[in-house]
């Protein structure tokens, strides 16, 4: 047994080195240095796993503690209502434009995943579905500098026609933006940022259809879109909610898009003026300016904290659907 | 080198259920065990606890003694990680690793233990290996090619160089040849008996014609129903256990009454 | 359906062997069975045709108002829709004229989703050629560039000066640190959850809150960077170390992004990890070799391609963030190679401040310039790592194990 696993190298022990030294047990060998390095390897993966936890746990310790300042103030005491008032009107513009964007996302995105899975020529769907992805890919700034120098002119005479025409309804009232940069135009970039995330989650939920449930649909004589009603979205619907929700929680934390694009303003019900504001906007454009310490960034970082939590919400709920729909599909 | 296994009411675990209990079996060194049974049987988990690899699964644990020739493989203070590198093992199906040469593949007990080693040095454990394989011949010219564009039967032989190359006193085998042709487990079968040489063989086969080909003593393995432990139900010379087996259990499986 | 059979008898149904018979006795499942096989098809041109009339109508219809390109696509992808309703409702049936109306409904929210991505790649190509090719522009940063130069290039058409240099060295500089930063974490903790998590409290906790972390926006995690950032230096500060007093800094920057990046490479990397084979690791366990160095030499190995585009995969993504960096790195005209000290510039962050606040805001011009110049730079170099993303995946994956 003179294997070349023995010979001694300080930096590499070697599992095998000594295996043959006397003692009660030739298989209780003391090989230190290959357990250590078991030890020592899985302890920092541990760590790293913990290192995550906590800095999440820092994420809303450090928000929450450096937010105090907006709440609470030596000489007022509690402020509460002053921040409130502050923070609503950025919570309702932020809930505007994500809903404007899922509203429109969502029909379009889940034609789009049915379009890749089952209406696209089988050869191409793979390289529709990257096209669709490149949507993903492309940086935030860049469409908000689009929804601001394309997209919005693009809409003025939209924006003028629904004035003219629906200027009834509050949504329409008040006087139509010029330039294009309303709560309106951020809620369809926002709508086209969050397209391929949708998208890609319905693409997947969609293609694990079991193939059994769509030819037992096919085989009764169900048309194309028969067979979708009957065998893919009762099978996908919880997947579609989650990618909803995912895309709602992109939208809600989406800065840049929303930063560029509106002018932001006091509340108001038009979506074709400009005004509004979101939460992520009001960062952004407010917090380069804040001088460290002052009650502005406490106030900037308090309502940061907000979207935070409502994100995690959000999030959360997606997360709780999809686990919840993975034990019970039974696609496993 | 090789050594035998004794194992004293070796009662398997994995976490509260009982998978295999109270095998009293004596394998002697240099020999050709086969175990046999139906599916489910314990007899793989029962080879796995016997270099310690059912304990890569969560809550596995034995009660009772292992002994390889007089050192207990469950002793207080043995490392599994010294026994597996004594009591080597091949797998149901080939798997050489994929990232690696067939000369890497050889030398990967070394290599990945880290250990240094000259080039004539390693040279001489690849041909020795692969020879001891009865692949050198087929190989030798493309020692650097990945194991994996071997065919079948050859990967097997590889994987069985790759654990012969590191010197173990025992090879177990699990269903070595259910992935493999049949001329492939032909050149299997003929490898086993040479190795029978130099090391003590345990094989879990599900093809009983091959257990009566290539072994000297036989173990049948049966299980009452299922969630009840497997047992070992007979520990004989194969000629005994195919032709005149004392149980009826026995007697009903190898001629094929079930299973 | 059985009213389209009795006005358009083909000459199957009525030569055909079951015709006759089913004539003299109503049969209820005549109603399911056409007499034809052919008989529920629309001829192939059917489409074209109405494709064109929808098209017509639609300028027309558009013109009324008044024409553009928008409008007219829109008429025409409602008016298709409709009409080839209409005739496979008549002519065939109605369940086949649903499916057919759902049909083209998925391709016009195909060909809608489409839209906007040409739409920014057009914008971004059609400004942004040309400012790349002002000289100078990858070379230079934005030192000495004030109003004054940029009303010259836009009224007497000098050429736009002023570029990007800073910004790629700014951006270069944070997301590589970041990258530092979380792969060992991100790859350690795929580790500890795949190999030796056990199903236990802690993995799921850790899974769960990954998932979680992916979902933190990014304007949030700059925030936290900032913050975090600023609570250690105080501290070091009263302590008496000598730290620069503000958080603005490239290395702030770089933790902000790491928050963002860690998610996304553990779940990569889990994912490849979890893909490779158990018999591997086996095969390893049972040439008694050590669990940690089986990770590091089998696991990571046959894994490694995958692991790989999952990095570049998250690369990409936190190159292209804006807010995270803009909160906690700021922005300069010039160069500043030292992550630790002073303001830094990342190329997102350039385009927006190009964007927002013009270098003259009077002639903003060149400003846009040089903004969708620096966008074009961004979109290559993230659909550059995307691409070498998908080509290390697909051309160093490892072979198939066994048959």
């Amino acid at each position: 047994m003179t294997s070349p696993g023995e010979s001694h190298s300080p930096a590499k022990p070697t599992d095998q080195s000594g295996r043959q030294e006397p003692g009660t047990n030739a298989l209780t060998s003391a090989d230190s240095g290959g357990v250590m390095g078991d030890r020592v390897f899985s302890g920092v993966a541990l760590l790293s796993g913990v290192a995550i936890l906590v800095t999440l746990a820092f994420v809303a310790i450090f928000l929450s503690f450096n937010s105090v300042g907006a709440v609470y103030r030596e000489e007022e005491g509690l402020i509460l209502q002053q921040f409130l008032e502050y923070a609503y009107p950025l919570v309702i513009g932020t809930l505007i434009a994500s809903l404007i964007a899922l509203v429109l996302a969502t029909p379009v995105a889940v034609g789009v995943a049915l379009y890749i899975s089952h209406f696209s020529p089988p050869r191409l769907s793979k390289s529709i579905g990257y096209l669709i992805d490149l949507l993903a890919a492309i940086p935030s700034v860049v469409y908000g500098a689009w929804g601001m120098s394309f997209l919005g002119p693009a809409l003025v005479p939209v924006y003028g026609w629904l004035h003219q025409n629906l200027g009834f309804i509050p949504l329409f009232a008040g006087n139509p933006s010029q330039t294009g940069r309303t709560i309106f135009t951020a809620g369809v970039v926002l709508a086209v940022m969050i397209l391929p995330i949708i998208t890609s989650v319905c693409r997947e939920i969609f293609i694990q259809t079991p193939k059994l449930h769509e030819e037992a649909a096919l085989a009764l004589g169900a048309t194309r879109w028969e067979m979708i009603t009957m065998a893919v979205f009762p099978f996908a619907r919880a997947g579609i909610i989650s990618g909803v929700m995912l895309g709602l929680g992109r939208a809600l934390g989406e800065t840049m898009a929303v930063a560029l694009v509106l002018s932001p303003g006091l509340l108001t019900a038009s979506l074709i003026s400009s005004g509004n504001s979101t939460i992520p906007a009001e960062i952004a454009l407010g917090f380069p300016e804040a001088p460290p310490g002052s009650v502005r960034q406490a106030q900037l970082i308090a309502i940061g904290l907000v979207l935070f939590i409502i994100t995690l919400i959000v999030n959360m709920t997606a997360r709780w659907i999809v686990n919840r729909h993975k034990e019970f599909s039974g696609a496993n | 080198m090789s050594k035998s296994i004794t194992a004293k009411d070796l009662n398997v675990y994995y976490g509260d259920f009982l998978a295999v209990e109270g095998v009293n079996i004596e394998i002697a060194a240099r020999s050709v065990t086969a175990f046999i049974g139906p599916s489910g049987c314990g007899k793989t988990t029962f080879l796995r606890s016997l270099n310690r690899m059912h304990e890569v699964l969560p809550g596995a644990r034995v009660e009772g003694q292992l002994l390889l020739d007089d050192d207990n493989i469950y002793g207080p203070g043995v490392d599994p990680v010294t026994v597996r590198s004594m009591v080597g093992m091949v797998f149901q199906r080939p798997n050489p690793f994929p990232t690696m040469s067939i000369r890497e593949n050889v030398l990967a007990g070394y290599k990945l233990n880290g250990a240094r080693m000259s080039k004539s040095q390693a040279d001489d454990i690849v041909e020795g290996a692969l020879h001891g394989a009865n692949l050198w011949n087929e190989v030798k010219d493309r020692l650097d090619k990945p194991g994996s564009g071997l065919s079948g039967g050859q990967q097997q032989r590889l994987c069985i160089a790759r654990t012969v190359a590191v010197k173990p006193e025992v090879i177990l085998m699990d269903e070595p040849c259910s992935a493999l042709d049949p001329i492939s487990t032909l050149a299997i079968e003929d490898l086993i008996s040479e190795l029978q040489q130099e090391y003590t063989i345990v094989i879990v086969t599900h093809n009983m014609q091959q257990a009566a080909r290539v072994s000297q003593k036989t173990a049948f393995f049966n299980i009452a129903g299922t969630g009840k432990p497997g047992k070992m139900i007979e520990y004989a010379e194969t000629s005994t256990i195919f032709n005149n087996p004392s149980n009826q259990q026995t007697e009903r499986y190898v001629s094929g009454k079930f299973g | 359906m059985s009213q389209t059979q009795q006005q358009r008898p083909t000459p199957a149904s009525v030569e055909g062997p079951a015709g006759p018979a089913r004539q003299k006795v109503p049969d209820p499942s005549s109603v399911l069975r056409p007499t034809s096989l052919t008989q529920n098809r629309l001829p192939w041109w059917t489409g074209l045709v109405i494709l064109v009339v929808s098209a017509a109508l639609g300028a027309a219809l558009s013109s009324l108002i008044s024409f553009n390109f928008a409008l007219w696509f829109v008429f025409t992808a409602v008016l298709y829709v409709l009409i080839s309703y209409g005739v496979t409702r008549v002519k065939v049936n109605r369940r086949q004229a649903k499916d057919k109306m759902w049909k083209n409904l998925v391709y016009v929210a195909f060909i809608i989703a489409l839209l906007p991505l040409f739409s920014v790649i057009w914008s971004v190509t059609s400004i942004g050629i040309p400012g790349l090719l002002e000289p100078g522009f990858l070379a230079s940063d934005m030192q000495g560039i004030d109003g004054t130069t940029d009303q010259r290039s836009q009224e007497e058409g000098t050429p736009v000066l002023g570029g990007i240099r800073h910004a790629l060295v700014g951006s270069l500089l944070i997301t590589l640190t970041a990258t530092f930063i979380s792969v060992p974490i991100g790859l350690m903790t795929s580790i500890y959850l795949v190999e030796y998590a056990r199903g236990g409290t802690l993995s799921r906790a850790i899974t769960f809150f990954v998932d979680v972390m992916t979902g933190i926006p990014s304007i949030v995690a700059g925030l936290f960077g900032a913050a975090a950032m600023g609570w250690f230096l105080g501290v070091g500060n009263s302590l008496g170390l000598p730290l620069p007093t503000r958080s603005t800094m490239g290395i702030t920057a770089a933790i902000a992004l790491s928050v963002l990046m860690i998610p996304v490479v553990v779940r990569t990397t889990e994912e490849m990890l979890r893909v490779v084979p158990n018999e591997l690791r086996e095969a390893s366990y049972a040439l008694g070799v050590r669990k940690w160095r089986t990770i590091i030499k089998v696991v990571i190995p046959t894994a490694i391609s995958g692991i790989a585009a999952g990095v570049t995969l998250a690369i990409a993504r936190v190159i292209g963030e804006t807010a995270p960096i803009l909160v906690t790195a700021g922005f300069v005209v010039s160069n500043n190679w030292n992550l630790f000290q002073g303001w830094m510039t990342a190329l997102p962050v350039y385009i927006f401040r190009q964007f927002q606040n013009p270098t003259s805001p009077n002639f903003s011009d060149p400003s846009h310039q040089r903004a969708w110049a620096a966008a074009l730079v961004l979109i290559i170099i993230v659909m550059g790592l995307n691409l070498t993303a998908r080509i290390i995946a697909t051309l160093f994956a490892p072979k198939k194990t066994g048959r």
